[in-house]
């Protein structure tokens, strides 16, 4: 079984802070991850390959600085990592980042591709779905649960929702997005971090994959961000020294205003 | 280069799971009649599921001038490929100018695999939507954990589509007896492209004790006191869909179980909205919640640390003000 | 000259600190709390190959750098110092000296199950009347036939009662002081061979600390360890790379306690402002992580001495008498800081303190450091 996992490097944004004098976000110092919901899939994947054996493929799409996370990646067990970097693909918002992933994946072997849901810097779940829909594949989101179906063309798959699990059979090749919470994944194993430097991570540009290039970055991007701001500062909350009755009708005008109720 | 002129009209995804409209639908209907009245559009809900007539007459109710309905068998259960053909299917044909679904497990599903079969933008998630001078729709959504809002349009391809946050978008009160106009669509579906089967529904009643998951917490500390007390911060978390946490000294007292203590040596939460009752407020406790989108404080204790990090801070009896407040937050959720 | 750490050196460090964060510092008041050794810690940290950093992989190892090794004890530390102990004793007291001094055969037969952490290892030198000197070993080795027979007794012993492993000393010929020891590889179960009292201790928890009792315990002749009177330039060798391990262990925790100390620091308010807006806190704070930075920098540097396969010996000796004192001072004024808090357990600086006191003593106290550091200097 050939297994391709997508993972993107993300700001680690529970660490992300709000300068409290500018109200603007302080991003330097934060730590840059592996997203949440990735590492989920690729333990996943990992899993597969310790329990049925399989060929583990990452890929990222990202500045050279993602290199990182392939390296991660190899520590953890993977057997080939591929990194798409290219001006060309600067810009990109999720239909031209799925339309570049989707490029590469048209040239690789697989029969599983495993995205994660969401990623915590943009918290969109859309480029898994999009990457199904340019490769025609079957989907399935919200993965908790694997297995592999008996004769192995198909797998067995739980899927989560606001009411609570799907058993879902979905035939290969297909597509999953995983949760984080489906399983912990596993850390990097010591032999595996000395090794992860002596091997080699594939470097693509837009050349090297199946897409035409008007599909790809800014160009390729039906949205673009018109501005981007911050809630702003915490105003001093303010203080009520009132009877009870008052006191809550204060409370229900604020929570509505904020939209909360 | 697509003409814009010919997409027109504003429509929503009428999300229902087995024959029950789900409450985001109806948000956003009314969010859609906001946003025809700026075009001068009309507001069409897309029906798709099967033995779905009956929701037809509600959607009017709510807001909607027209409704295109796909009842099919196929359509019985949620499943990507049957409801993508139908529903792309639709747009196809009818050519709107926006469209919005909730986000949902099965609008975050849906949406995305049709804006790439439809090769169209999407906006994930959005809290805010807006039509801009030039009659464009403007989406607001956070990212970065919340921390950063975007403002974002998709100028230049049609319809334009965005998922928005449940429980965002207020409902309107329904219009009984309002009529519209009905379209019945027949979806053609391919089956050679369905690929994934549905083998069995599990529903659970969710017992939803991670505190840290919860958009909203109602907290108690020292002032509530007691487990009766705490019964009374249990309806009040009720009526908000809300979870019940605790301060430390609670915890440690035996009255609240440790998986529920906000803190330093609990659980660090960030919910939308923090009710802290009774909670003084010490430095430990605050380490566990003061990253929350809005603090409520109660607190017989006018210099109580607590009241720093609150938004609002009342300086009252959490004993009197937790009664009277559910009974007002009760009467406005039914509204 | 470079400082910076290597990609692979800080991918580890990646690694082990999110091990430590997640795995580690969630037990660390419980283990301590009880007294209890952290099983289940060691059995998640063997099949991540963390008991085999240093190891050349051809037995079994990670094939990693003892600036790895470094960097391990150090994030374990910084949130538990009895997990940093248990990696210590095992490393430095027990797969090094093996590694270092054993036949093809005994490092065939032991180090991969040390390696893999199925098999934990410990050291055992010192005795009631010999710690400091230890040339006044009781304990005695006599050949009878194929087997040496031990007779005598270990006491402060790390992951006694837990290790598989014992590398043991004692006297062959007592005439001789220190050209009469001899070093032996010792297994758990040996007849003859039991643990003893466990200690209670002030700090380090949740580290097994007991005496080791020899009495008439025979063990095969091929388990000498090195050469007959070697045992003396073993146990020196042995614990020139032993204080890495404890200089790392006790940057660590002066690390932990500057972090725990920043964080209460901040949120913690007076007089209507935080405390770390104050002056006062500001120069002490100033002047900790200096004193951390600088730990840091001997405990690396004599690290890679060693691996440089360079002498290291007063390197060593600095890095530890430099970074345990540091930890006193730091947890000391860490506790200072959080006030009434910091004395409660309810804030990790309290165990802190009580864990950084023995980095100055175990594996040769700072007057040893002191004595190490100024032969270096005169010798003729």
């Amino acid at each position: 079984m050939n297994i391709v996992v997508c993972i993107k490097q993300v700001p680690d944004t529970t660490e992300i802070k709000i300068n409290p004098v500018t109200g603007t976000l302080i991003r330097d110092g934060v730590p840059s991850i592996m997203n949440p919901d990735d590492k989920g899939g690729l333990e996943m994947a990992l899993r597969l390959k310790d329990k049925y054996g399989a060929n583990v493929t990452v890929i990222t799409m990202g500045p050279p600085q993602a290199d990182l996370i392939l390296r991660e990646a190899f520590a953890m067990g993977v057997d080939r990592a591929i990194l798409l970097t290219d001006r060309k693909f600067a810009g990109a918002d999720t239909l031209a980042t799925s339309n570049a992933l989707a490029g590469a994946l048209r040239t690789l072997e697989w029969d599983l591709v495993i995205t994660g849901r969401q990623a915590i810097d943009g918290d969109t779940a859309q480029v898994g779905p999009q990457i199904a829909e340019h490769l025609d594949v079957p989907q399935v989101s919200y993965v908790c649960g694997l297995e592999l179906e008996k004769g192995g063309k198909s797998f067995r798959v739980t899927k989560e929702t606001e009411d609570g699990v799907q058993i879902l059979e979905a035939r290969m090749p297909c597509l999953l997005t995983v949760l984080a919470s489906a399983v912990k994944p596993r850390y990097m194993n010591v032999p595996g971090i000395v090794a992860a430097y002596n091997k080699q991570v594939e470097i693509w540009g837009a050349d090297k994959i199946d897409v035409d290039e008007s599909k790809l970055g800014l160009k390729g991007s039906p949205t673009k961000v018109l501005k981007a701001f911050t809630k702003g500062l915490k105003a001093p909350g303010e203080l009520f020294e009132v009877e009870p009755e008052e006191a809550v009708g204060i409370i229900i005008s604020r929570l509505k205003e904020k939209f909360i109720i | 280069m697509i003409n814009k002129n010919d997409y027109k009209n504003v429509y929503v995804f009428a999300e229902q799971r087995g024959g029950v409209i789900q409450p985001v639908a109806l948000e956003l209907i009314a969010k859609a009649r906001d946003l025809a009245e700026a075009l001068g559009e009309k507001v069409v809900a897309i029906l798709a599921g099967y033995n779905v007539e009956h929701l037809i007459q509600p959607l009017f109710e709510y807001g909607a001038d027209e409704v295109v309905i796909t009842d099919h068998v196929e359509l019985k259960d949620y499943l990507t490929e049957q409801y993508a053909q139908a529903v792309s299917q639709i747009i196809d044909a009818v050519r709107p100018n926006i469209v919005l679904f909730g986000a949902t497990t099965i609008g975050r599903d849906l949406a995305p695999r049709l804006s790439a079969r439809l090769a169209t933008g999407l906006t994930a998630d959005c809290t805010k939507l807006e039509i801009s001078e030039d009659k464009q729709l403007m989406m607001t959504r956070p990212a970065f954990g919340g921390n950063l809002m975007a403002t974002i349009m998709c100028t230049e391809h049609r319809p334009q589509m965005s998922t928005v946050r449940p429980g965002v978008m207020p409902k309107r009160d329904p219009e009984p007896g309002r009529k519209g106009s009905i379209v019945r669509f027949e979806t053609k579906f391919d089956t050679s492209k369905i690929r994934v089967k549905l083998i069995e529904e599990i529903k659970e009643e969710k017992n939803k004790v991670d505190i840290t998951e919860a958009k909203i917490l109602v907290s108690g500390g020292r002032g509530v006191g007691c487990k009766e007390g705490f019964a009374k911060l249990q309806e009040l978390a009720d009526i908000l869909g809300a979870e019940v946490s605790a301060s430390r000294a609670m915890v440690d007292a035996g009255i609240m179980p440790h998986d529920r203590q906000v803190g330093q040596t609990g659980k660090t939460v960030r919910p939308d909205l923090y009710i802290a009752l009774g909670i003084s407020g010490a430095i430990q406790h605050l380490a566990g919640m003061e990253e929350s989108g809005f603090i409520l404080a109660v607190n017989k204790d006018k210099f109580a640390p607590i009241f720093n990090v609150s938004d609002i801070g009342i300086v009252g009896d959490v004993n009197k003000i937790v009664p009277l407040l559910a009974e007002r937050l009760r009467k406005e959720m039914q509204k | 000259m470079n400082f910076k750490l290597t990609p692979t050196q800080s991918l580890f460090r990646q690694m082990i600190r999110e091990f430590a964060e997640k795995e580690v510092k969630p037990l660390a008041a419980e283990i301590d709390e009880q007294e209890r050794f952290p099983i289940e810690t060691v059995q998640k940290m063997a099949p991540l190959g963390l008991f085999g950093i240093p190891l050349p992989v051809e037995y079994g190892g990670a094939g990693g750098d003892n600036i790895m090794y470094t960097i391990a004890v150090e994030e374990l530390s910084r949130v538990c110092a009895t997990t940093g102990v248990v990696l210590s004793a095992h490393t430095s007291l027990c797969l090094a000296p093996i590694f270092e001094n054993g036949t093809e055969e005994q490092k065939k037969k032991y180090l991969p199950k040390l390696a893999s952490g199925e098999w934990l290892g410990a050291f055992g030198l010192t005795e009631p009347n010999a710690g400091t000197d230890a040339s006044a070993q009781q304990t005695t080795a006599v050949l009878d036939g194929d087997e040496w027979v031990l007779n005598g007794n270990k006491i402060f012993i790390t992951n006694a009662g837990h290790a598989h492993v014992y590398v043991i000393f004692a006297m062959t010929d007592k005439s001789l002081k220190n050209k009469g020891i001899s070093a032996f590889i010792v297994e758990a179960g040996t007849p003859g061979f039991e643990i003893g009292k466990k200690e209670l201790k002030m700090g380090i928890r949740g580290s097994a600390t007991a005496e080791l009792i020899f009495s008439d315990c025979r063990i095969p002749k091929g388990n000498l360890l090195g050469k007959v009177g070697g045992g003396f330039g073993i146990a020196m060798k042995t614990l020139d790379g032993g204080r890495i391990g404890i200089a790392s262990q006790a940057l660590g925790i002066a690390q932990g306690a500057l972090d725990e100390t920043v964080k209460y620091t901040m949120e913690r308010k007076q007089f209507g402002k935080s405390i770390s807006q104050f002056q006062n806190t500001q120069f002490q704070m100033a002047d900790l992580k200096t004193r951390v930075e600088a730990a840091r920098l001997l405990v690396r540097s004599a690290a890679f001495k060693k691996d440089c396969k360079e002498p290291y010996s007063a390197d060593a000796a600095m890095a530890k008498l430099f970074a345990a004192e540091t930890a006193m001072e730091v947890t000391t004024k860490a506790v200072q800081f959080h006030g009434g808090y910091g004395y409660t357990r309810e804030y990790p600086v309290e165990r802190m303190m009580r864990d950084a006191k023995i980095t100055e003593i175990y594996e040769g106290t700072s007057e040893v450091q002191r004595m190490v550091i100024a032969a270096s200097m005169f010798k003729k």
